[in-house]
């Protein structure tokens, strides 16, 4: 069960070879930019094909190098967050949640539809045009859209990094209930420590498009494994400090 | 006016709205796929395409007379099998605006499609939609103006069309001579008068396509 993910990738200039695993949780890639972590969710979402390695949720092959199995992006059941978001400027915020229900039945369709703009409090807003709506209103109508068809994991790419920060810690918690109300796997792609800490079940450091080290949020952040990860906390002192201090299963 | 200046007006509109359709259903594809896929040879297919624009019009005439004349590639069994030549007809006008023309749709289509973000067309593959339905819902229409703005072109440029339907549609009075054809006769004959007429108004024509044209790629979102 859960996601599981082992990809080779090499460009021009970069090699990305990772190999993790996570069930029904939301796990934080976590690591610099340029480490990998967008491409490895372009990888799971098919958008980029990896050289060779598996791909699978649950019990379905996205990819698999050693059976020849390669499943076209629209045949994999994943709701995706793109960084700039890529709500449609040509449709209304309607046309654009609904372009998302593709396969949906027309009465289950309208349910989901119904059900997505309520617990996103957009359905005040439904026709206007993403041109006209708020960064947080964007965000939240690209988030029903990627839900729309059930998708058997969420993949978030960054969503929030175009925020300020008010509406960053509202939309962190936003995204604690919406995963009360839609339980679905998410894979969050983050460099923001703060972030990480306040959402992750687990997280996995990306180094030069490699696994560093993955575990718990105290875990990792508690007990940095190396040079690098502490790196990439540089900064977060206080924050550090209070939250391994409240665990006291973990010694500083 | 003279029957012979309105049949001009006529045949110019009915060859340039007939090559501008023909340029519509394939400039578009081809600007699409110049502007989506990746193939050996893409870039030699732009060249190819869009030399038209650039050639002297009696160049891409010669090329067509090599193709449509009567012993040639396409003309020669065109002859064989119906006894026909498509050469000195309305047809051939046609084919020359179609072949002047078309670069102007393809390079600003193509431009226009590269412009569409791909993110967009990402999301709409993650969201179960096949690469034909993103191209009608999603590519297609975002790059609406620009490929407006290439009709509206390719149309203006159609319409003015001379030195390649000359040598390939001839200049026969009544049946080939288009505006700009009928202009060089008038003043070759020494009528200023309803060369003049003919001048004017193609000028406005082409000024108010490209006031079209400006208009629709400067527009966005």
């Amino acid at each position: 069960m859960g996601l599981c993910v082992n990809v080779v990738k090499k460009l021009k200039g970069f090699s990305l070879d990772v190999k993790w695993k996570i069930e029904d949780e939301l796990a934080v890639l976590f690591g610099f930019s340029g480490s990998g972590k967008s491409l490895t969710l372009q990888i799971i979402a098919g958008l980029v094909k990896p050289d060779n390695g598996l791909i699978g949720i649950n019990e379905t092959v996205f990819f698999d190098s050693s059976h020849k199995i390669d499943r076209v992006p629209q045949e994999r059941s994943l709701g995706y967050v793109f960084q700039d978001l890529a709500l449609f400027p040509h449709m209304t915020v309607r046309q654009n949640i609904l372009f998302g229900s593709k396969g949906l039945g027309e009465d289950e369709k309208k349910r989901r539809y119904r059900e997505l703009t309520e617990a996103f409090y957009v359905d005040g807003l439904v026709d206007k045009r993403p041109s006209e709506i708020s960064g947080g209103q964007r965000q939240r109508v690209a988030f029903a859209r990627a839900l729309m068809r059930r998708p058997d994991v969420l993949l978030l790419d960054e969503p929030f990094s175009a925020l300020d920060t008010p509406l960053r810690i509202e939309m962190r918690s936003f995204l604690g209930d919406l995963r009360r109300t839609f339980p679905v796997p998410i894979v969050l792609v983050t460099h923001d420590a703060v972030e990480a800490a306040s959402l992750a079940d687990r997280i996995i450091v990306y180094s030069d498009g490699a696994v560093i080290q993955s575990g718990s949020v105290t875990d990792v952040f508690c007990s940095p494994s190396d040079e690098r990860v502490r790196r990439l906390l540089h900064g977060q002192e206080n924050f550090l400090a209070n939250l391994c201090e409240k665990d006291p299963s973990k010694p500083k | 006016m003279d029957s012979s200046v309105l049949f001009s007006l006529r045949l110019s509109l009915q060859v340039a709205l007939t090559s501008t359709a023909l340029i519509v259903l394939v400039g578009v594809p081809v600007a699409y796929f110049l502007a989506r896929k990746d193939f050996p040879g893409k870039e030699a297919v732009d060249i190819i395409l869009t030399l038209p624009l650039v050639l002297p019009p009696t160049v891409t005439g010669y090329y067509l007379i090599v193709a449509f004349g009567r012993n040639g590639f396409v003309g020669k069994y065109l002859y064989d099998w119906f006894d026909w030549s498509i050469m000195f007809t309305w047809y051939a006008a046609v084919i020359a605006s179609f072949v002047v023309a078309l670069p102007l749709m393809i390079k600003t289509g193509r431009a226009a499609l590269e412009n569409v973000d791909k993110n967009l067309v990402n999301a709409a593959y993650t969201l179960g939609h096949s690469e034909w339905e993103t191209a009608l819902k999603v590519t297609l229409p975002l790059a609406k103006r620009g490929i407006i703005a290439g009709i509206v072109l390719s149309f203006a440029r159609a319409l003015g069309e001379f030195g390649a339907t000359l040598m390939l549609a001839g200049n026969i009075p009544g049946r080939t001579d288009t505006m700009p054809l009928a202009i060089y006769s008038l003043s070759a004959s020494g009528d200023k008068e309803q060369a003049a007429g003919m001048v004017v108004l193609l000028t406005v024509v082409a000024a108010l396509f490209l006031y079209l044209a400006n208009r629709y790629s400067r527009r966005i979102f």
